[in-house]
């Protein structure tokens, strides 16, 4: 392994180990490179959207696409910064298949010095017959100097705060 | 009002992923507001802590189809075409609420807004925006 591939497995660890939220929904990266990530999260019954069909919710699509998209990010910067989702587009193909796990592919394409570019797919068995597809940007540097825990602060503090 | 409210807010209720992120939804006459307490497992930047952002539109989801729900009751659930996201603020570690408004029924599409917010109103933290399928046959 090479120092950056190791810096890339590192960082997705952390960043699904350190989420409650990643933690919850048992999300994991299968493969990781520069601006490229591959996650996947396991069918559960406690995540069924539909009752009628088993069918997973879409929320879980959703929150998939965000988490791996953001990751794709921290993969395509030279070094660790905030990042924060600005905008996320998500175009729905079929319903996700009731009993398999889903998977979700983002590649950050683009990064400009204050924005990062992301495309993703997501899918439960063919990549090429997708579940869902993504377009989101993220803003860099996101915390802009706010410290760990800023946002526990009174709202009056925080309410002109940049995000 | 209240039979479909009754409804809405026990399917919201049984909904297994609702549960999974403690979503709940009050009517005040036809005016719907759903709501978000705050728990740990929403977080998704634990240094802010920050609410992890497809939570929130995963809620702001919910929030829609429970909206288009009570006004176009059908057999089975819509089902979501579009959406689209906008966050404005990070989701600080409070209660959450959301209120969508039907822009169009149609009989098979419906556009739907909601808007999500924490202690202040006229602060919101996110937007979504989506294109809904009635009555869906597969």
């Amino acid at each position: 392994m090479t120092d950056t591939s190791d810096r890339l497995v590192n960082m997705a660890q952390i960043m699904n180990t350190g989420s409650p939220q990643a933690v919850a929904l048992g999300l994991r990266t299968l493969e990781i490179g520069p601006g490229r990530v591959v996650m996947t999260a396991p069918y559960r019954e406690d995540l069924i959207g539909n009752p009628s069909t088993g069918v997973i919710a879409g929320g879980v699509v959703t929150t998939m696409l965000d988490h791996a998209s953001g990751q794709a990010v921290y993969a395509a910067l030279d070094s660790p910064d905030a990042v924060a989702t600005l905008d996320l587009r998500i175009d729905y193909m079929r319903r996700a298949e009731p009993g398999r796990d889903l998977f979700v592919e983002a590649h950050c394409y683009r990064v400009t010095h204050a924005i990062a570019f992301v495309r993703a797919i997501a899918y439960d068995a063919d990549k090429t017959d997708p579940v869902a597809t993504a377009q989101s940007a993220f803003m860099l540097n996101s915390s802009a100097g706010r410290p760990a825990g800023a946002n526990l602060k009174p709202p009056a503090a925080q309410s002109k705060s940049a995000r | 009002m209240s039979e479909a409210t009754d409804r809405i807010v026990a399917a919201v209720r049984d909904l297994p992923y609702a549960r999974f992120l403690g979503v709940e939804v009050v009517f005040s006459g036809d005016e719907m507001t759903a709501v978000l307490p705050f728990a740990e497992h929403l977080i998704g930047n634990p240094v802010l802590p920050a609410i992890h952002g497809g939570v929130l539109g995963a809620f702001m989801e919910i929030t829609a189809i429970a909206q288009l729900s009570a006004l176009q009751p059908a057999e089975r659930l819509p089902r979501t075409i579009d959406i689209s996201m906008e966050y404005l603020r990070s989701g600080r570690p409070l209660t959450t609420y959301a209120r969508a408004q039907v822009k169009k029924v149609g009989r098979r599409v419906s556009n739907v807004h909601v808007e999500a917010w924490q202690e202040q109103r006229d602060a919101p933290i996110a937007f979504l925006r989506g294109h809904f399928l009635a009555d869906p046959r597969d």
